[in-house]
């Protein structure tokens, strides 16, 4: 077990939220479109080639942020393409990303059948 | 029948008795500041009901069935309810007074319902459409955060200007005669939209309408803020009223200081983290039919004004980026005089 | 009332509090922090038990995604995220969240148009814009390879 991979995480993974958390507060963007935000910003960014390098430094400080869930659509993206062309296009993001994406429908629904409703204080 | 004085003021002939009055209240509420003056502090803020919606439709039952109760009467013995409440098309009022066998106006002027809906009973009482009716607004903090804003466990943080819904209702019944305390006057009060589109921060929407509706019944009725015991405006909060006694001092030369107080800032202590305050028509229903009508009773206030302040918008509105007015409508409570 | 509504907004902005923005910042850091380091060790445990980089990242999102679901169905995470702010908006817990939190509250409305419709009522968009954009990016790697 590598200790400063855990490091390298917190702090990565801090630092992005401490500065969304500042733009929440400045500009009154709802969370909503904070996340839409993160989440096309991360598929730019990996189209670039410059979010790798912070994931292969920083690992899940990188991946779990939702920076990271447009990373791996891109990632998918490139992926398919490169086997497929022009299908791939299509298949590939949703492909990346889909362990993700059917966990939280699945959870969602889950989680919602057991759940009981309680007031907030 | 009312009498127009001024430029919009009715002052009633007959003036109206409050009869009755009750006010029921959430868990938050019970455990704030005024939490022992109300008739009823809920053990759960569900009362065993399929949905928050039923939820908050059972609350403005029981302070209407309190209020009735407290009167020794029935439902059958009013003429008319005039009830409101936040949600879509009224509909926890309604279903509140599905079974009262009486006449039923649904009444809409956001957190300023229960105000609005003394005005409008005084005027039909004063003026012989009914003997006696009764007015109700409830609200509820879990109906109102699923229409308004989030899910409850949805975790988002409030900005410090925002709100906390009360989960709350109040009842007072009016009549001819029967009480010593009676509403003089009242006054409907105009539309004031200063271009806040911040719909965390209604107190700031809501203060413009509050000092002008304020400014006017003072005006009209020739009088002073220290005429009064005690000036309340609804739910403006801690930022609202803060602005409410600033624009009445800078822009009407009104220092309200010595008798102000606003329901919204009343309702919770400060380490409930309740941010600005209390808000929706609960708050300020509960508060008057709660606390404010016992201390007449009680001869510690012998003059009110009540003064309810509504947040004009919708859900819809706020996402097509229109700005929020403000409405503000009063009653003038006496004790004593003719009885 | 002479006042404009300039004047008016300037008065309200200095009537406001503003957010404790130092205070914010620092509790999203940590606690955001820690989310990433449990993330962390998800995959750790994931690709020690000899799962491929690509498999443990998908593993890992499953799993994050599934404390998130649970913590959002205990009611617990609506009260760290009081504190916590972007720190638990960001991580894909926070996604969770957005999808749990309205699946759990309007299931009342019914099982197809309250749970299953409202899912989606605050991630919805991230899945529509994220989902095209890497199509759009596709179809730019596309065109990149004819050329």
């Amino acid at each position: 077990m590598n200790w400063m991979d855990y490091f390298n995480a917190f702090w990565v993974g801090g630092l992005i939220c401490a500065i969304c958390q500042i733009v929440i507060d400045k500009t009154k963007l709802t969370p909503a479109r904070i996340l839409v935000t993160l989440v096309v910003l991360g598929v730019i960014l990996q189209g670039f080639g410059l979010y790798q390098p912070v994931v292969d430094y920083a690992g899940a400080g990188a991946t779990v942020p939702l920076l990271g869930f447009g990373y791996s659509l891109a990632k998918g993206v490139a992926k398919a393409v490169a086997e497929q062309g022009l299908l791939g296009a299509f298949t590939g993001g949703v492909t990346g990303a889909a362990g993700g994406i059917a966990a939280a429908i699945v959870f969602g629904c889950l989680f919602a059948l057991l759940s009981k409703p309680k007031s907030k204080s | 029948m009312a009498k127009r004085i001024g430029e919009r003021t009715l002052r009633f002939e007959n003036p109206p008795a409050v009869l009755a009055h009750a006010a029921a209240v959430g868990q938050k509420e019970g455990a704030g500041p005024l939490g022992k003056r109300f008739d009823l502090v809920a053990q759960d803020d569900r009362f065993d009901q399929k949905s928050w919606e039923l939820a908050e439709s059972h609350l403005q039952k029981k302070a209407i069935d309190l209020a009735l109760e407290k009167g020794g009467m029935q439902a059958s013995d009013l003429d008319m309810i005039l009830a409101g409440d936040l949600l879509n098309q009224c509909i926890g009022s309604a279903l509140a007074s599905v079974d009262s066998g009486t006449a039923y106006l649904g009444l809409y002027g956001a957190c300023s319902t229960m105000a609005e809906g003394l005005a409008l009973g005084s005027c039909l009482i004063d003026g012989g459409a009914a003997r006696r009716l009764l007015a109700a607004a409830s609200s509820h903090f879990c109906s109102a955060e699923r229409q308004y804003r989030f899910p409850l466990a949805y975790g988002g943080q409030r900005s410090p200007t925002a709100q906390w819904t009360a989960t709350a209702a109040g009842a007072a019944v009016l009549g001819q005669m029967g009480s010593d305390i009676r509403v003089t006057h009242a006054i409907f009060g105009q539309q004031v939209e200063m271009g806040v589109k911040d719909a965390s921060n209604m107190g700031a929407a809501m203060a413009p309408a509050a000092c002008d509706t304020l400014s006017r019944l003072l005006r009209d009725m020739n009088a002073k803020p220290t005429d009064f015991d005690c000036i309340v405006t609804g739910d403006l909060g801690h930022v609202g009223a803060d602005l409410v006694l600033t624009l009445l001092r800078e822009q009407e030369n009104l220092d309200l200081t010595p008798v102000y107080s606003d329901c919204g800032s009343l309702l919770y202590k400060e380490e409930q983290d309740a941010h600005a305050g209390g808000s929706g028509c609960g708050c300020s229903a509960c508060v008057l039919c709660g606390p404010l009508l016992r201390d007449m009773h009680e001869g510690k206030i012998r003059r009110l004004i009540f003064a309810g302040t509504g947040a004009l918008m919708s859900p819809t509105s706020i996402q097509q980026g229109q700005a929020i007015a403000g409405v503000c409508h009063a009653v003038v409570l006496e004790r004593g005089g003719k009885s | 009332m002479n006042l404009d509504k300039e004047q008016y907004q300037q008065m309200l902005q200095q009537k406001s509090p503003n957010s404790p923005l130092w205070k914010d910042c620092l509790k999203a850091f940590l606690i955001g922090g820690l989310i990433c380091m449990v993330g962390q060790g998800v995959s750790s445990f994931y690709k020690a038990r000899g799962l491929s980089v690509a498999d443990s990242a998908a593993a890992t999102s499953i799993t994050m995604v599934f404390i998130g679901a649970l913590l959002t169905c205990l009611h617990l995470y609506e009260k760290i995220a009081k504190h916590a702010g972007a720190g638990t908006i960001v991580p894909i817990t926070g996604f969770a969240n957005a999808i749990v939190s309205p699946a759990m509250e309007f299931k009342s409305e019914g099982l197809v148009l309250g749970l299953g419709a409202k899912l989606f009522a605050i991630a919805g968009p991230v899945l529509v814009y994220g989902i095209s954009a890497s199509v759009i990016y596709g179809l730019i790697l596309v065109i990149m390879q004819g050329a």
